[in-house]
């Protein structure tokens, strides 16, 4: 027996409707539902005036906002509570920074075996001469890891707060509001100084980020840091030269590539490390003398992962906050 | 260099309560720019240098522009329209 149906028979099933709905082709709320646009609510004059004159009638009698005594001495007891509350807040972390143990004394509650360790195997174990580094990028990987999915989750909701449509994009009927939201009708400004000293600046401070994300594990500095001032150069950049032209190589696609490849290498490079750390596996990625350049194992692709989404973010908020996209 | 130093935090504390008192946004975040300055040459001074970096390219540089491109959408910082609102005002 055949369990073939015949297309109408199909279309009757739950399964076509799921699919239909799943794929977006049918809307089952439309035409089964009772729908109806809400009206633009507006008021009349008397309407108006009768709401008005109530509102004056509350804020004079109810709240005796001409004549009552009460509310004076309300509003100068609400000034008194709270430059008494924040006394008592300052008084309150003064005492508390007063309770602090002192600066340089040996049986302090931070002098423990944690940051013993840090500091006597920190540069054996993990390579890198900067023990901050070693520390965020390899003993304390995964709080970094959160820090770029935070970071990531922010520009989703920037993006899903301030976006624009996409089909008036390309049409000319703008609306006002619209149009002046969409401050890409009136860039580049051609402001002769601002191009200049980007002209001048800009590869100098993306150089510097460059410089700070690769010598991470070297010296002060590191991938969020470099991934900010390489942002902060971008911006300008944008800034001085408009859209069009950052456009040609930082596209929305740029963005979501770069931010998911850095993200997904991140993860799968840090699994590597704690399931080889975890089942006590000598790990395959060599450390290399400390103090070369190509050292600390891990250390320096993490830091060029993160720098690559710190300044991605940096210059994905700039662009939604200034146009709502890319 | 410890005089340095309580000049530096005065300048911050100073810092802090201008940028509350302040009536005029923009100068607010002016303020603000350079309490991260200050506060990033007080974290070099207390050998942290990593947050010196940080510091300086977040608070002081990405930050600001953000709350600059902020004033500028919500016209906070545009003179001219002030000035036309003013006169329709008095008209």
């Amino acid at each position: 027996m055949s369990r073939k149906k015949t297309e109408k028979e199909y279309e009757k099933t739950f399964a076509c409707h799921f699919f239909r709905w799943l794929h977006g082709e049918k809307d089952l709320y439309v035409g089964q539902m009772e729908m109806r646009p809400q009206e633009v609510y507006q008021e009349s004059k008397e309407e108006a005036e009768k709401r008005q004159r109530a509102k004056n009638i509350l804020l004079n009698k109810i709240y005796g906002r001409k004549k009552s005594k009460s509310i004076k001495y309300l509003e100068l007891f609400y000034r008194l509570a709270s430059i008494l509350f924040c006394g008592i807040l300052i008084y309150l972390l003064l005492l508390t920074v007063s309770w602090l143990p002192p600066i340089g004394v040996a049986d302090r509650p931070v002098n423990n075996e944690v940051s013993k360790r840090y500091i006597e195997k920190g540069l054996e174990e993990t390579g890198a001469i900067n023990i901050v580094s070693g520390m965020i990028l390899d003993y304390r990987a995964f709080d970094t890891l959160g820090e770029s999915h935070v970071l990531f989750v922010a520009t989703v909701t920037v993006l899903i707060m301030l976006r624009l449509d996409k089909k008036h994009d390309n049409g000319t009927d703008l609306s006002i509001e619209e149009a002046e939201a969409n401050d890409r009708n009136y860039e580049p400004k051609n402001d002769a100084i601002l191009q200049m000293s980007a002209y001048v600046l800009v590869p100098a401070i993306i150089l510097f980020g460059i410089y700070v994300i690769l010598n991470g594990h070297l010296g002060p500095g590191g991938g969020f840091s470099g991934g900010a001032i390489i942002g902060a150069g971008l911006i300008l950049y944008l800034n001085a030269f408009g859209f069009q032209k950052t456009e040609r190589f930082f596209t929305e696609k740029t963005y979501k590539w770069i931010s998911f490849g850095s993200l997904s290498f991140y993860c799968i490079a840090k699994s590597y490390s704690f399931y080889t750390g975890a089942n006590h596996i000598e790990s395959m990625i060599p450390k290399g003398t400390p103090g070369a350049i190509l050292s600390s194992g891990l250390i320096l692709p993490l830091n060029i992962a993160v720098g690559l989404v710190v300044a991605c973010t940096m210059y994905a908020f700039y662009a939604m906050f200034r146009k709502g996209g890319f | 260099m410890s005089v340095f130093t309580y000049l530096l935090m005065g300048f911050l504390v100073l810092c802090a309560i201008a940028v509350s008192l302040s009536k005029n946004l923009l100068n607010s975040i002016l303020i603000y720019m350079s309490f991260s300055l200050v506060m990033s040459i007080i974290w070099v001074i207390l050998e942290s240098p990593d947050l010196a970096i940080t510091e300086a390219a977040v608070g002081a540089g990405v930050t600001s522009i953000l709350f600059f491109v902020t004033l500028k959408k919500i016209h906070a910082i545009d003179e001219k329209e002030k000035h036309k609102k003013n006169e329709q005002k008095k008209d």
